[in-house]
């Protein structure tokens, strides 16, 4: 074998590596360098860190940069809170070995997963809409009419109110993660904690959960990823100003109006690089804190 | 033993749950199909109903089809993702058969390196990445798209395609080699039809976020040649705000291909999923 050629090796390789390499890593570490300047009279100047301080401390970024972090967090937080649990909710009823008809229940739940965020956001936002009048006339229906407001059009609600939308959309991943993890448990596990009288809930609660806590690990940082980099349904429903009033700016959307522009604003590639190398940072930081912290520690069991 | 996890009572409880999260999950869509058969009284007067012969209208659909460009919106989404998942899917499997087919010095700093990716959104380089098609004069042409999206897709199809290769047995391999096939033949020939599922598996993951992707299609190719469906329908929509009409006809029209695409795949999408490939 050592007398043969191997330019094969670099041949498979090339292509991969040169187009990731060249469209992707070159970038994005021109990105975090590009934040470290700024447009100067002639080219750029080397400012050093003098951007992340304007983003972090100056009055005229820092409330949008803050407001926008925030309301990321928060769109998160609605996401663990709201998404995940449905999901494994419905993955655990699905996973029940005799349940009749799992497939199309599992088919179709998953349908919003699919659809493109631009018809998402204008579906449910002409569906919400106090115009065309169907989210009223069904709360109506149940005679809860007095519930309902222009969630979107609020500024205390709407982030909230995007947030669950995207639950809807998303709720099939997790959906099917947590079912393909459960369908993985081999059933004597299960029969001999039956033996020792361990049924229903208890057997959720005390012999699965514990078995799928590693997928419960993928689709939180799954969904972390996820959400600190989403732009597209809050710009579909909101459009770049996210409003009302900035109520639903989150990174995506800030950085998206500041390197591009937008209407009255002029681009700024210097500072817009600032706000993805801080997004850049709150990404890695939550992946590192899955594969140290989460990762390692969580048992994982061989069958 | 079986009967403590089958009771007729928990049975119907989980049809009720798993009925109301589907009519949950459906019930935007139907009301936008539906109402995009209708006539704009009715669609205000009976939201709810179903077109009879007295509300059934096309007229949306027809505004939409004088006024904007759906098909050449649509063919863009097509050759986009087409020649993406092509790119993917060859460049892939060729660095996944280099990766776990040959020892060579370096090879899990490579493995590693091309994982980076499967993590780190590409979006976050996005300025840098408008910066290097303005140069290379590849803004507003399909193949800023096709770029970043085979870019996108690598980490993973590599990731996923060189664990299955692993499987494929070295003897048939090593035939090939008594036989005198090149290396080359001996991936296209003998390599590539076995790791088939897997590659049908990397296809259906990267298609539907290419379909559906604003945020590159926006910055990088808005013009009106080279839109995509996605931004097509956005930027249609938008304009159109109080026809409903149109807006309705236009969500339907973007909501049929993708539905049709999940319909022919939808086996191989949950297949791929519970096979535990991205684990």
């Amino acid at each position: 074998m050592a007398t043969r050629s191997r330019t094969h090796v670099v041949v498979f390789l090339a292509p991969a590596v040169l187009v990731y390499t060249a469209v992707m890593i070159w970038p994005l570490f021109n990105t975090l360098r590009l934040a470290l300047y700024t447009a100067g009279e002639e080219g750029r100047v080397f400012v050093g860190l003098a951007n992340f301080a304007t983003l972090f401390g100056d009055p005229r970024w820092s409330g949008a940069f803050w407001n926008a972090l925030g309301n990321n967090f928060w769109f998160f937080f609605i996401h663990m809170l709201v998404q995940n649990p449905i999901g494994i909710v419905l993955a655990a009823i699905l996973s029940h070995p005799r349940l009749r008809f799992a497939a199309l229940y599992r088919s179709a739940i998953f349908i919003p997963t699919i659809l493109s965020f631009v018809i998402v956001g204008f579906a449910w936002k002409l569906i919400l809409s106090p115009i065309w009048g169907i989210a009223p006339s069904m709360l109506d229906a149940v005679g809860l009419k007095s519930l309902f407001a222009p969630w979107l059009g609020r500024e205390g609600s709407a982030l909230t109110t995007l947030a669950l939308i995207s639950v809807w959309q998303f709720v099939g991943i997790p959906m099917m993660l947590i079912y393909a993890a459960l369908l993985s448990i081999p059933e004597e596990i299960l029969e001999a904690g039956e033996i020792d009288g361990i049924t229903g809930w208890a057997a959720f609660w005390r012999i699965k959960l514990p078995l799928i806590l590693p997928s419960i690990g993928i689709i939180s940082i799954l969904t972390f990823v996820g959400n600190f980099n989403a732009f597209d349904l809050i710009y579909a429903a909101q459009g770049a100003l996210a409003g009302p009033d900035f109520s639903t700016d989150i990174l995506g959307t800030f950085l998206y109006r500041t390197f591009f522009g937008f209407q009255l604003q002029l681009g700024d590639p210097h500072m817009g690089s600032a706000i993805a190398t801080a997004m850049f940072a709150i990404i890695l930081a939550g992946v590192c804190v899955y594969l140290f912290a989460i990762q390692t520690r969580m048992r994982r069991y061989q069958f | 033993m079986h009967k403590a996890r089958h009771n007729p009572l928990n049975s119907l409880a989980a049809h009720a749950a798993l009925l109301t999260w589907t009519a949950v999950a459906l019930f935007p869509v139907v009301v936008i199909l539906v109402n995009s058969f209708k006539t704009r009284k009715a669609i205000f007067r009976e939201p709810l109903a179903l077109p009879d012969a007295d509300s059934f209208s096309l007229v949306g659909y027809q505004t939409v089809l004088k006024q904007g460009d759906f098909f050449l919106y649509f063919q863009n989404s097509m050759i986009v993702t087409v020649v993406s998942l092509f790119f993917v899917l060859l460049f892939g499997a060729m660095a996944a058969f280099a990766l776990s087919e040959y020892r060579f010095r370096g090879n899990t700093l490579m493995g590693l390196y091309l994982a980076l990716g499967i993590m780190i959104p590409i979006r976050i380089g996005t300025v840098a990445i408008l910066d290097l098609m303005v140069q290379t004069g590849l803004v507003n042409t399909l193949w800023a798209l096709i770029l970043v999206y085979t870019a996108q897709g690598l980490p993973l199809a590599v990731f996923i395609l060189s664990e299955f290769m692993r499987q494929v047995s070295d003897d048939l391999k090593n035939a090939g080699r008594i036989d005198g096939l090149s290396e080359y033949t001996i991936f296209f020939r003998l390599v590539l039809p076995l790791v088939r599922p897997a590659m049908a598996t990397v296809a259906v993951f990267n298609m539907i976020p290419i379909w559906n992707d604003l945020w590159f299609p926006l910055i990088l190719a808005p013009g009106e040649a080279t839109k995509t469906l996605t931004l097509g329908s956005q930027v249609f929509i938008g304009q159109f705000v109080t026809d409903w009409n149109a807006v309705l006809s236009a969500l339907s029209l973007a909501i049929l291909p993708v539905l049709i695409l999940y319909v022919v795949f939808s086996r191989q999408l949950i297949r791929g999923i519970t096979s535990g490939a991205v684990k």
